[in-house]
């Protein structure tokens, strides 16, 4: 796509001023980097950082029968959360394949607030669109909201804001911006993503910065998602991953009826053929996705991790194969490379 | 820390940023400011064996960032000699030093005329103004 065609977010000034690297990312014109990637990625495992994460899709659904529409399409259980809750979601094809993986942000019975993957949001949009119920209306509002994820373990501190329960949401201020408050993140630490509306957004970003807050690039945040085994939809997760493989069991309400619950059922029953699977690196070596793993497996993400400094990855390999401490042979550019699977997360924060 | 963008005098260059101080029948090889900068800080050196050959234009080794890898290609043939070790241990050496510490082979060339055939510094800073 030529650079003129993608997409810019309402910080796109911000980060070119800034000096960021930017790159074409799901048809928008991203920061991938501003100082550079590891000192990003500490500066969330030990402090605060900022991304703007605004080309991610927002679509309402709203009316007495959202939540049955809802409860339909979606994978977990929304009986589970209240108002002023959220819930780690997927959208589900009929194959029990992933059309998205979301957070359900519950407003109240009537009003659901779905934040999808930018890549994913017409796909997702559509598919809700298309199964809209007599008193249901889905709305994709993305291009009214900017949305800032503050992420770290002094995210919530430097911007004032009290500290709430993980999956949990509220309207708030920041910097004389309101913004509704949620306490979710894409990166294993503490911290809050802030939604505004989209002319708000320069001074929301500039009162995050001045708090203390170091903008961070898309390398990081993958980097930063992959220590802590976040699926990132389109490589780990995709329309034809099923989330019983993908370890997503726990997001699927089985007892409850939805798109594809039946294959997700017998899956879950049979046993999957295939999980994916977290590993580190036991030799100087960066896995990338893509890459084969001996014995019919498939790497879906890789990188170096700065925290552990050294190579790790996510991906499909033979149920046999996927207990933790299995060594796997990984193909990294015609080269055999050992690695161990370990448990989910990779790395995990130390509880203070 | 990060070098300063600098292109040395006295170095030659290849157009895949690249350079090589020759010393007689032998070279010292590495990337230049630019290749670094472009990969960001390096985390890997996916280095060639002392011995092993390496033929002008052609990829010897990789250097991998977080984000990405690239090949390092050879601005000129012969025989390896020496692989900087230190760049082995910490590759962010490069990002510090890219024509010091951050050297990446030492050669002993095949082919001395092959020489000829590198870039100036000033036809490389035209490769980097037109790139």
């Amino acid at each position: 796509m030529p650079p003129d065609t993608l997409l810019k977010t309402p910080l796109h000034a911000r980060h070119a001023a800034a000096g960021a690297r930017l790159v074409p990312f799901a048809g928008w014109e991203m920061p991938v980097q501003y100082e550079g990637v590891i000192p990003e990625h500490r500066a969330v495992r030990t402090d605060c950082g900022v991304f703007d994460v605004s080309h991610m899709g927002e679509l309402h659904v709203e009316g007495p029968t959202a939540h049955e529409l809802l409860q339909g399409v979606l994978s977990n259980d929304l009986e589970r959360i209240g108002d002023g809750e959220a819930q780690y979601t997927l959208l589900t094809n009929e194959r029990g394949g992933i059309v998205d993986d979301l957070i359900a942000y519950r407003v109240d019975p009537n009003h659901y607030l779905l934040i999808v993957n930018a890549g994913n949001r017409e796909a997702a949009y559509a598919w809700l669109k298309e199964r809209e119920l007599r008193g249901s209306e889905v709305r994709d509002a993305s291009d009214e909201y900017a949305l800032l994820a503050v992420q770290g373990p002094r995210a919530l501190e430097r911007l004032g804001l009290p500290d709430a329960r993980p999956f949990t949401h509220a309207m708030g201020e920041v910097g004389g911006v309101e913004a509704m408050v949620n306490r979710t993140g894409y990166t294993g630490e503490e911290g809050c993503e802030l939604m505004c509306a989209a002319e708000d957004a320069e001074a929301l970003w500039d009162a995050v910065v001045a708090a203390g807050a170091v903008p961070c690039g898309l390398g990081a945040r993958d980097s930063l998602r992959l220590e802590v085994c976040y699926p990132l939809h389109g490589n780990d997760i995709t329309p034809d991953t099923d989330a019983i493989s993908a370890g997503l069991g726990w997001t699927c309400a089985l007892a409850k009826e939805f798109t594809g619950v039946e294959e997700l059922r017998r899956i879950k029953e049979a046993g999957p053929e295939r999980k994916l699977v977290a590993f580190t690196m036991d030799e100087k070596a960066v896995p990338r996705q893509g890459m084969t793993i001996a014995g019919g497996g498939t790497v879906t993400s890789g990188t170096h991790s700065p925290t552990l400094d050294q190579g790790i990855g996510m991906g499909y390999v033979p149920a046999a194969r996927a207990a933790p401490g299995t060594e796997l042979t990984i193909d990294v550019r015609g080269k055999d490379r050992a690695a161990t699977v370990v448990p989910k997360p990779i790395y995990k924060r130390e509880e203070s | 820390m990060a070098a300063s963008e600098d292109y040395p005098e006295g170095l030659k260059y290849h157009a895949e940023h690249d350079w090589a101080r020759i010393d007689g029948d032998e070279a010292v090889c590495g990337v230049t400011w630019f290749a670094q900068e472009a990969l960001g800080e390096l985390v890997h050196f996916e280095a060639p064996e002392a011995g092993a050959t390496v033929t002008k234009d052609a990829s010897y080794g990789e250097v991998e960032s977080v984000k990405a890898v690239s090949d390092v290609i050879a601005p000129l043939s012969g025989e390896i000699l020496e692989v900087n070790q230190k760049v082995v241990e910490a590759p962010e050496t490069v990002n510090e030093d890219p024509y010091g510490d951050g050297w990446l082979i030492r050669i002993k060339l095949s082919d001395p005329t092959e020489v000829d055939a590198l870039l100036d510094l000033g036809a490389y800073k035209q490769v980097l103004e037109d790139s």
